[in-house]
Formats: structure tokens, sequence, C-alpha cells
């Protein structure tokens, strides 16, 4: 009797998750085809013009500021979160690395708001007086500069784990050859890993896309399609925040219209899992 | 390398081309005699290359403070195969690991005493674990094929060690030497991941053997193996000693028997001690005549 009631609960809690995942979906979905009831989805998709005060909806702007951030952040999560795995897989002692890992996980738990204001208080002005005179107080540079140092140990972390998983014998075996520890960490080891680390950066990607607290604070407000990363623009997250936090009426297209961009958002982010889901699986090497 | 005379495996000369390789080989004071060999028109370049002896003297091997091997002295001749047989734990992979430097790869392991290579002490202060890898090869007990393809998986130990020379050639005369090229020639781009685990070891007794070494370590090469894997491994030694210097650590006493020249037993006399070289010597005699009565009852299967 009790170990039924248990394993009720048990499966109560994870049936829940699940549900609450998909009562979210169907509301996104559901939101968002009353949205396209009223506007045109090829505009949506197609126009480059986000002007919701004058109705014009079409999506491209608020995704080029998502992209260009992330592409930024991108850029330098990549080297840095894989060079640091790979010292600390390959390099770093036994002990340095207990206190290494959990150290650089800490990055994590900064909250993202933090982040965003370092971008706008220290990063842009930073960048204003050394390299870029002209840098807008919003900009994609700075939030995209301080996304990829947020998600550095995702990277970091994740591809590490991926590295360290490769069988010792493989190092032994390419050190029997003659090569250096800098030809098996970066010929071997970071090749065997391939996947766990294409998987780490996947989804570094997925939380920058995801992010919203720093493009909405560093960034800026400005759907424009193709500026310059010193210019401000608007991520899609962060639309959706200045819609929530005005005075938009309730089932107003305006209103609506944050469905279709966090639809527009979950299919990007669902892609790129699978995208990550379908790598790991199809180059996974098994020892 | 320090003021020793440029030796065969001098890290400049491994770079060479086989061809400028083999000349300053030949004509090297300090080889050893290279064996004649009837068949010079034959398959390998390098066939006619000498292996290099090495001596051990007073060697003991120790993973943190615990001795795993015990003052072991041994003389390991030039194209000749050495086998090393003995029962479980009793520190032969230890041993043969210390022949290359591997052993201290192990975190916290390491070696005292004294190992050359013709001239070279290994463990001289100035040595570089990397180069005397690249002189002493070594086939593990569980084949490890790099995730790359067939190819790759030979190409690449003689690529970062600078071979200069026709790399197709090299791939094909390697995997032949190994036994395994009529079973891979049609797939060499295919992964190493998608051959059977004899074929595997196989794999990576051809990429030692691309890279050249003077010496070929083998820790228990066909433990995991099946008989006809087994009986081709075997089969390569006969042509393997004639290049090479081959040591090999093995379970199976008729393998010994079969294809060693030289054998050493190794023994722990009481539980906890390290292990040590209880008897070496021709392995005719070891099997036949043996000095030592551990010696005969293991060899004739009566413990171990």
């Amino acid at each position: 009797m009790r170990e039924t009631m248990i394993k009720l609960a048990l499966t109560a809690c994870a049936y829940l998750s699940i549900l609450t995942t998909f009562g979210i979906v169907l509301v996104l979905l559901f939101e968002t085809i009353g949205f396209f009831r009223k506007e045109s989805i090829v505009e949506f998709l197609t126009s480059t013009r986000w002007s919701p005060t004058t109705g014009s909806f079409g999506i491209l702007p608020l995704v080029y500021g998502t992209l260009t951030a992330t592409i930024i952040a991108v850029i330098v999560a990549l080297p840095l979160g894989l060079l640091a795995a790979i010292y600390l897989s390959e390099y770093a002692s036994r002990g340095l690395r207990r206190w290494l890992k959990p150290a650089l996980e800490i990055l994590a738990g900064i909250p993202t708001v933090v982040y965003g204001y370092f971008a706008l208080t220290f990063i842009t002005p930073f960048l204003r007086s050394h390299l870029f005179p002209d840098i807008g107080s919003f900009n994609a540079l700075s939030a995209g500069l301080i996304m990829g140092v947020m998600i550095i140990p995702t990277v970091a972390s994740v591809s590490e784990d991926a590295i360290f998983a490769v069988p010792q014998s493989l190092r032994e075996g390419a050190y029997a050859l003659g090569a250096t520890k800098r030809e098996t960490a970066t010929k071997i080891v970071v090749p065997a890993a391939l996947s766990g680390i294409v998987a780490a950066v996947i989804l570094g990607i997925s939380r920058a896309i995801g992010e919203t607290m720093i493009v909405t604070i560093a960034m800026g407000a400005q759907p424009i399609w193709g500026g310059s990363p010193l210019e401000g623009m608007q991520a899609m997250t962060a639309y959706i925040v200045q819609v929530v936090g005005g005075e938009t009426p309730r089932g107003s297209v305006q209103y609506q219209s944050i469905f279709a961009v966090g639809s527009a958002l979950f299919v990007m982010t669902l892609t790129l899992n699978l995208i990550s889901y379908w790598f790991v699986r199809r180059f996974r090497e098994v020892y | 390398m320090g003021d020793v005379q440029p030796s065969p495996g001098d890290p400049e000369e491994n770079r060479d081309p086989v061809d400028s390789e083999k000349k300053t080989r030949e004509g090297n004071p300090t080889m050893r005699p290279v064996p004649e060999t009837q068949n010079q028109d034959s398959k390998s370049a390098r066939e006619d290359l000498g292996g290099m002896g090495m001596s051990v003297s007073d060697l003991n091997a120790y993973y943190g403070s615990f001795k795993a091997v015990t003052d072991v002295s041994m003389e390991i001749q030039a194209n000749k195969v050495t086998a090393l047989i003995g029962p479980s734990g009793c520190g032969k992979s230890t041993y043969i690991r210390c022949l290359n430097r591997m052993h201290e790869v192990i975190s916290g392991a390491y070696a005292q005493g004294r190992v050359t290579l013709g001239e070279q002490d290994i463990y001289a202060k100035d040595a570089d674990p990397v180069i005397i890898r690249r002189r002493v090869g070594m086939v593990f007990q569980k084949p490890n094929p790099f995730s790359k393809s067939i190819y790759d998986n030979v190409a690449w130990g003689a690529k970062i060690n600078g071979f200069r020379g026709n790399m197709d050639e090299l791939v094909e005369r390697s995997l032949r030497q190994a036994a395994l090229w009529d079973e891979v020639k049609d797939r060499l781009k295919e992964s190493g991941f998608g051959l059977s685990g004899g074929q595997q070891q196989r794999l990576c007794i051809a990429r030692t053997l691309a890279v050249e070494p003077e010496v070929i370590l083998m820790d228990e090469p066909a433990s995991a193996l099946d008989p006809v894997s087994t009986q081709k491994i075997e089969d390569t030694m006969d042509d393997l000693k004639k290049s090479y210097t081959v040591v090999i650590v093995t379970h199976n006493m008729q393998q010994a028997a079969r294809i060693s020249d030289y054998t050493g037993f190794f023994y722990i006399e009481n539980q906890g001690d390290p292990g040590q070289l209880w008897e070496f010597d021709e392995t005719e005699k070891m099997f036949s005549n043996p000095e030592r009565k551990e010696t005969e009852d293991y060899v004739t299967g009566r413990f171990g």
C-alpha cells in the first residue's frame, strides 16, 4: 500500500513537468494562432520592418538582434570555453581541476541581470573610451561580449566532461607513437570528444538565444534590420519584456504578437536541440 | 641527447624521409650489426634495417609509495623476440611500460634505474620521453584505435613525426606487415572503430610499425583476441624481428615458446612484495631446463 502510494506520487511528479511543458506549448500555440488570424504569417516571416504601434509585424529585425548578439557571444565563448576545457581536462593537475571546475561553474550562477548592468555600465563605456568612440549607449557588441562570458561555463563544463570521458587508452596510444601532449590533446582527444563539444556549444547557443536580461538592459529596444553591432538593437526576448512590462492591453494584436515571437524563439531553440541530439547520436564514438 | 653521437632515432634523423634515415643508420658505428636478409628485393624498404637492443639494470617501478617491480636487470637482444611471462599482477605490464617511459604517464607513477636504448639512457635527465617513444613503440592489451579512418590511424603517427615520403606506400606496407591489408584495402576511408577486435589490434600494430621504431613493446596484444587473429599476429612476429626488436608480455605459455627467442619469468615470492625477474634465459632453456623450481612449475602449468 505504502509502496503504491510512493510510486503514484513519483509518477505524478514525472507527469506534472511533462504536462506543464505541454500546457505552455499549447498556450503559446493557441495565442499564436490568434495572432496569425489577424496578421499575415508571410509578412511576419519575411518583412524587415517591426513596428507594432503602426501594425508592421516583420520579425526579421528582432531575429537579427538576437542572432547578432548570439554570434558575438559564440565568437567569445567557443575558443575560450574549449581551451579552458582542454586545459582543465588535459593539463591541470587533479587537485587544481577539483577547484577550478566548480569555480568556473559559479560563473553560471551569477544572475544575468548583473551581467546586464555590467555590460551597460562597464563594458560599453570601456569600449567607447578605448576602441569605438561612436558606440551607442545601447549596443549589440557589449551585450554579445558579456553573453559570451555568461555561456563560457556551459561550453567549458560540458566540453570538459566530454574530453575527460575520452578513454586514457586513446591518449596512451598517441603517446606511444611519439606524440607530444599538445598533439595528443588537439589531434586525438578533442576529435574523439567532438560530439560532446558540439553539444556543449549548441547548448550555449540555446542559452544565448533565450537570454533576456542582458539584451534587454544592454542592447536596447530599437528593432533595426541590418544595423551595426555598435548600434542598439532589439532582441526577440527584449521585445517580449517590453510588451509585458508596458501597458499593452490584453487581447490586442500587439499583445498577441509576443506569443508569435515566443513561438519563433521556441522553434529556434528546439531546432538547435534537435540538431545537437542528432549530432551526438550520429558522431558519438563507442569505446 | 646531449653530446651523444647522433643515433638513428635522433629527432632530426627521425624527421628525415626513410631513405636518408636508412643511410644514417647503416653508416652509424654505434649501431649493432645489421642482420643480413636474403631477399633484398622484399616488400619492406626498411626490412634490412636492424632493431636496437636495450639494456636494463636495477630497474624499480613505483605507483606512488607502492613498489610494483624491483631490481630488474635484463639484456634485450636486438632483432630478437623477448617474451615476458609470469602470473597475473607480478609486474610484467608495469615493467614493459618502463621501457618506453609510458609508466610515468599514470599519475603518481615513476621508475628508477638505468635503461639504455643503444647508447641512449632513456631515463637520463635530458632524455625526452616523446623521442624515446618514437624509438620504442608500444601495442597495448586492449585495441585502442583513434577515432579516425583506417588510413589516418596508420598515417597519423608517421605524419606527426615528420614523415615526408610516400604516405600511401607507407600505409600499405605497414598494413601488410600487420597482416591486415587484404581485409581493409577496399575501405581505408572507413572508421577504425568499424573493425573487429582482432582487426583493430592489427591496425594498432600497423600504426606502430608506420612510425618505424627500433623496438616494439607488446603488452599482451592477443589477450582479448580470437584464435585466428592471435595466429595472424603471431605469424607476423618472424617477419617483424627482421626489422625490429620485439618485447612481448604474454599469459600464453605456448605463445611464448612458439614465438620468442628469449624469455623472462616474473614472479612474486610473497604476497605484497614487488614483482621481480625470477629467471631470464633463452626460451629453449627456459622451457626445457630452467634453473629455478618456480620457473619450471610455471612453464609446466603447475600454477599460474
